[in-house]
């Protein structure tokens, strides 16, 4: 094949990609709106470049546009994209696909969508190379099998021979990467790949793709929004905004020194700390609780104590049984076993036997604020409802105490008549705490209220509810799985793992050693701000293991 | 945070601020905006309404009134001629506007108060009563309607209320079914949640949560199933088995000048007759289904990927 | 009872699925039954004409079982029913208690075998035809092409069967009288014949149901492409070709059996009014006329065969769905 002698003879700092002035625009509503408005990335062949950004940045659109490909809905409209000479931005479809799959790969975010459910692993990593005739589906299958091996994935021998819906969300992503390194491309893209993985398993993802995208010298664009993680991925990172470049610089010079404000803004929530007070003052009790949706039981045994006037954070990993805890204490869920007491009067386990006075007293924040909002009622019926409904404030009261809320959330009397679809991602999820407040509740539970936020905005609704918290007295239980957030306004910390609790105590006490086994693994799998800190973590667990 | 010169507000926050417009001037923005097509069925759709609802006036001769010719051809005094016993065609389609669409609005209209309420109930208590109606409904659906309906009008025999109802309560299967799956999208919304917890009961959470959700799916349904309930009940009468004379019906107009056609080759003013009623049905529908179309892509924001 | 862990899914699934069918039919041959029981009192009067005797009035309801309590007469009629036993059609008594009634079993049969023969025909033209175009307009959507055939479907869908058959009545059989308008087959035609006799016919339900299934087929096949692994499968530069047939087809099984067993099930239903248009003597035509007379248990076994029909195509469909879902081919 000509294509692969010419990745043979390339020196490493030859430059293999250079996009100048890309310009792509979105259909949407009617027209054409600019979604990369003129970027330039260069990259040179065995380098890899970090692409961060919020959502909307951008960022996946370009990372598609270094192979030349839109999604249905957008269309490169301007600039150059040179790969190894040609320009993809004028190359046909049918030209662009001899070089998709061979020379350059893409690695998506969701392994499980991305893999067609009617094939075996292993037909689907060897297919392109076998069609390109890179070389014979023999010698594919073996090359697949040790590419298998050295990203550590179990039974490698066989695992390829199983359908996609039998193997595990990080497995899949593995072999994923596998895929995109069988034809060995001279660019990966990667798509967000560890997303929509628990922090522990995007340790070990994380790990074996550095591990063998640097073996292999292959160049790679590496998409995320975690500045974190392509800290320990990335040669250079390109910071992107509503689709223009922010900055550029290679990575240790970016973290330590960054020079936009933006690039700042990113990392926060990281920055913001909060002295850790402690009360005696019992609140809630959740005593000795079972539940189960259905047949399937969920929490086993939890038993957690929060404190009046704190913030107690429940983390864990998807599937911990967090957002069931909380749908126990609301009364959404009866527990099969145990008792929530609140200020030491037991609660009905049913929603139906509480009082009114017992819901009110009880709020909750979901993280979708999108969806925790009727889209056809304005600000003021959201906000209004509850003072109606607990405290029977009607008409003009009514709308006196809408405003005063609206104040209290940072945000003014024009807002009243809005809409949910008129308001930002961080005005709803204010509007949806001024709904919490409205009921003027001792209890409010944050269910994950800030993960769908971008950074800047997640800081401040974060800010916010400490001063609430400052002003009304109000006790928090914090429920998410972001360690970052934790630090910042944690007064009390609940691990929970398989739907147990692991370990209840102070933040200072849960984050600080000794640890039980699993808290230390979750704790030390959240990627820091530090290039080398995989390897010193890497380090450590073979250490111990051995 | 130190050195932040970028002061962040909330309110300031980037979000897709739509100028607050009265509802009047909202509809005529998107009437504006309407393709051609809209157009089209809007206004063919307002004609057959002016048509129903004036029939009387406009009508030359009554619908029942017999001329000594049966089958006249085209002329002045009957422009499109008499039927097989003498009643003025043009007359028989004018007033047919009104009993064909009056029958089928009304059926649609039952249908929906029956399946719509069903469902909606069906969506919020998810246990026994939802179980009971779907498998009924499961069952009721494995029987083509129109087959059910023929036998039940065996039964019952075709009379103007009996058909009404048989097809309501046939048609109100399909509407159950729609109006629980969207009603359920709906129930499941934390919004929705969030009023249960407040202690919110279930009549509110219904007219106020719900409701006002599921109502623009439900009026494109609405157009959908007038359609179809249309061309049912003149599938009906042109078997004989719908709307029966003297009564004029355009299904069964068609099925009493048919043997007309085959003198289209000597008068194809003659072949044409019967096809009048059976395009003024067509028209109708087409119509309908060009105004739902619009109403589904403005209401729904969802699009074919372009 | 089957144990779970013992039996392999698919089957397990299958057999569930067949359960249910099953019930189905069952509470629609209640339905179906039930309607007999349903006629007002002075039906026999009806039947038999005013003059009829009381003797022959009790020996009627004797005959139809009238005397046994319901359920007695349900389990009887599902018997007979199984064994291919519709009863005695109502048509052909008289006052005097002569009987000159015929098996419902042979008026049925010769009918459905026409009925049979002209679904087949429209299926064998329109399936695959429909589906060529509901997948070409999926793949070039919001081409020209894709614009104008979906115009003409939608139009297409708007009229009423018997609108389009008089078109082409008028157009064919009339104006230009190339083809047969009456559609009056017998036994004794030759094939060919008989092909030239139901043209007509057929060419109506294809227009009908072809702009259906195609609607259908579009927009599944859209539905398939906008999937991840779809993109995935571009990405690893596979042509528009491979695309489709490696990494589309082998999915789509499920929901382009239950376009057809929709569609086919439509066609069940349209054969009615096209078979009146076309004077076709089939088993639609057969109803129409047992309704017009109240022929009861003519009406009953009419409908029982519809709703067969209609509930086992639907069943195939979805076993077919069953059977070739990957995730419960081969589970965990």
């Amino acid at each position: 094949m000509t294509t692969n002698s010419t990745s043979d003879t390339r020196q490493k700092n030859d430059l293999l990609l250079e996009m100048r002035d890309v310009r792509i625009e979105g259909f949407s509503s009617g027209r054409w709106h600019p979604i990369i408005k003129g970027i330039d990335l260069t990259l040179k062949s065995g380098e890899v470049l970090g692409l961060i950004g919020e959502s909307g940045a951008g960022k996946s659109t370009l990372g598609l546009a270094a192979m030349g490909f839109a999604r249905p809905g957008c269309k490169i409209v301007g600039g150059s994209i040179v790969f190894d000479g040609q320009d993809l931005a004028q190359l046909p479809e049918s030209a662009k696909r001899h070089l998709w799959g061979t020379r350059i790969t893409y690695v998506a975010q969701s392994a499980a969508a991305a893999f067609n459910p009617a094939h075996r692993l292993i037909e689907q990593t060897i297919e392109a190379t076998v069609r390109a005739q890179i070389s014979t589906s023999t010698e594919a299958r073996k090359d697949a099998v040790a590419l298998y091996r050295s990203l550590q994935l179990p039974e490698a021998d066989t695992i390829g021979n199983r359908y996609p819906h039998q193997v595990s969300g990080g497995q899949l992503q593995r072999i994923m990467t596998a895929m995109a390194m069988a034809p060995r491309p001279d660019l990966i893209i990667f798509d967000e790949p560890t997303t929509a993985l628990d922090v522990t398993t995007q340790v070990e993802v994380l790990a074996a793709m550095r591990e063998i995208v640097a073996s292999c010298d292959t160049a790679a664009i590496y998409i995320t929004h975690d500045l974190a993680v392509v800290a320990q991925m990335a040669n250079r990172i390109k910071v992107l905004r509503y689709g223009e470049e922010v900055e550029e610089a290679d990575t240790p010079i970016m973290l330590s020194a960054p020079k936009q404000d933006y690039t700042k803004s990113l990392w926060s929530v990281r920055a913001l700390q909060k002295p850790e007070r402690d009360s005696m003052d019992v609140l809630l009790e959740i005593d000795h609780v079972d539940a189960a949706y259905g047949e399937t039981p969920v929490l086993f045994d939890v038993s957690i104590v929060v404190p009046r006037g704190k913030t107690v954070a429940v983390v864990g990993e998807s599937g911990a049984g967090k957002s069931t805890t909380a749908r126990v204490i609301t009364g959404w869920l009866p527990q099969s076993r145990g008792e929530v007491r609140f200020k030491g009067v037991s609660l009905p386990n049913a929603l139906k036997s509480r009082s009114v006075q017992q819901l009110r007293q009880i709020q909750m924040i979901y993280q979708m604020a999108d969806t925790a909002m009727n889209p056809r009622q304005t600000v003021e019926e959201i906000i209004g409802r509850p003072l109606e409904f607990y405290l029977g404030l009607k008409g003009a009261a009514r709308e006196r105490r809408v405003i005063e809320l609206l104040h209290m959330i940072e945000l003014n009397e024009n807002f009243a008549d809005r809409l949910p679809s008129e308001l930002s991602g961080g005005q709803k999820q204010r509007v949806c705490i001024a709904r919490a407040l409205a009921a003027e509740p001792e209890l409010i539970i944050c269910d994950e209220v800030t993960s769908s936020l971008d950074q800047i905005v997640q800081e401040g609704i974060l800010r916010l509810l400490m001063c609430l918290q400052e002003e009304f007295g109000i006790t928090y239980l914090f429920i998410t799985h972001d360690i970052a957030t934790v630090r910042a306004i944690a007064d009390e910390i609940v691990v929970m793992f398989q739907g147990r609790v692991i370990e209840q105590g102070t933040k200072s006490a849960v984050l600080n050693p000794p640890y039980p086994e699993y808290t230390q693994r979750l704790l030390s799998s959240v990627p820091e701000m530090d290039p080398s800190w995989l390897d010193r973590l890497l380090a450590e667990r073979s250490r111990d293991a051995a | 945070m130190n050195n932040n010169s970028q002061a962040y507000s909330a309110t300031a926050e980037v979000a897709s601020v739509r100028l607050r417009r009265s509802r009047w001037d909202r509809a005529r923005v998107t009437l504006g905006k309407a393709p051609r097509s809209a157009w089209f069925g809007m206004i063919v759709f307002a004609i057959y309404l002016f048509i129903a609802l004036f029939a009387p006036w406009l009508a030359p001769f009554d619908e029942t009134q017999v001329f000594v010719t049966p089958f006249a051809s085209w002329d002045a005094t009957h422009w499109f001629g008499t039927d097989q016993i003498g009643r003025d065609v043009l007359s028989r389609l004018i007033y047919g506007a009104r009993n064909t669409m009056g029958i089928a609005l009304a059926t649609t209209l039952l249908s929906f108060a029956i399946g719509g309420s069903l469902g909606i109930m069906a969506a919020i208590n998810r246990r026994l009563l939802d179980q009971i109606l779907s498998r009924s409904v499961d069952v009721l659906m494995a029987i083509p309607s129109l087959i059910f309906s023929l036998m039940l009008l065996s039964i019952f025999g075709s009379s103007i209320p009996n058909l009404i109802i048989i097809i309501a309560v046939l048609d109100s299967t399909r509407v159950f079914r729609l109006t629980r799956a969207v009603a359920i999208n709906v129930v499941v919304m934390d919004y929705v949640e969030a009023a249960r917890l407040r202690g919110d009961g279930l009549w509110w959470i219904m007219r106020h949560e719900i409701l006002p959700n599921i109502t623009p799916p439900l009026i494109a349904e609405f157009g959908l199933r007038f359609c179809f309930v249309f061309l049912t009940i003149a599938a009906l009468s042109f078997l004989g088995l719908g709307i029966q004379p003297p009564t004029a019906d355009w299904g069964s107009m068609v099925r009493e000048n048919a043997n007309l056609i085959q003198f289209a080759q000597f008068d194809i003013k003659a072949g044409l007759t019967p096809l009048l009623p059976a395009g003024a049905i067509a028209l109708l529908t087409i119509a309908v289904n060009f105004i739902v179309d619009w109403f589904l892509h403005q209401t729904s924001g969802l699009r074919d990927d372009h | 009872m089957l144990k779970r862990g013992n039996v392999h899914p698919v089957l397990a699934t299958v057999l569930k699925r067949l359960g249910l069918g099953l019930f189905t039919w069952l509470m629609v041959s209640v339905i179906i039954f039930a309607s007999i029981t349903m006629l007002p009192g002075d039906f026999t009067e009806a039947v038999l004409g005013q003059a009829a005797t009381k003797e022959t009035i009790v020996a009627f309801r004797k005959e139809l079982g009238l005397d046994q309590p319901a359920i007695v007469r349900y389990g009887e009629w599902l018997l007979g029913v199984a064994q291919g036993d519709f009863g005695t059609s109502f048509s052909g008594r008289a006052a005097s208690g002569q009987d000159r009634s015929r098996l419902v079993m042979d008026l049925v049969a010769p009918r459905l075998q026409n009925t049979l023969f002209l679904a087949g025909i429209t299926a064998i033209i329109a399936v695959p035809l429909a589906l060529f175009l509901g997948l070409t307009t999926a793949l070039y959507r919001n081409s020209l092409y894709d614009r104008i055939v979906n115009a003409v479907a939608l139009t297409t869908i708007s009229m009423p069967e018997f609108f389009l058959a008089y078109i082409l009545i008028l157009l064919l059989a009339s104006l230009w009288p190339i083809l047969p308008s009456l559609a009056n087959v017998n036994t004794e035609m030759a094939l060919p014949e008989r092909l030239i006799r139901i043209a007509l016919p057929a060419m109506s339900l294809t227009l009908v149901i072809i702009a259906h299934m195609m609607r259908m087929t579009r927009a599944a096949v859209i539905n398939l492409l906008a999937l991840p692994y779809v993109e995935m499968a571009r990405l690893k530069g596979a042509t528009r070709t491979a695309v489709i047939m490696k990494h589309v087809l082998p999915n789509a099984w499920a929901p382009i059996a239950t376009v057809i067993a929709f569609n086919l099930a439509y066609l069940v239903v349209g054969v009615v009014v096209v078979e009146v248009v076309f004077v076709y003597p089939g088993i639609g035509q057969l109803m129409v006329d047992a309704v017009t007379s109240r022929d009861i248990p003519v009406v009953q076994a009419c409908a029982l065969i519809f709703a067969v029909t209609y509930i086992l195509l639907n069943l195939i469909a979805d076993i077919i769905g069953i059977i070739t879902n990957p995730r419960l081919l081969h589970p965990r």
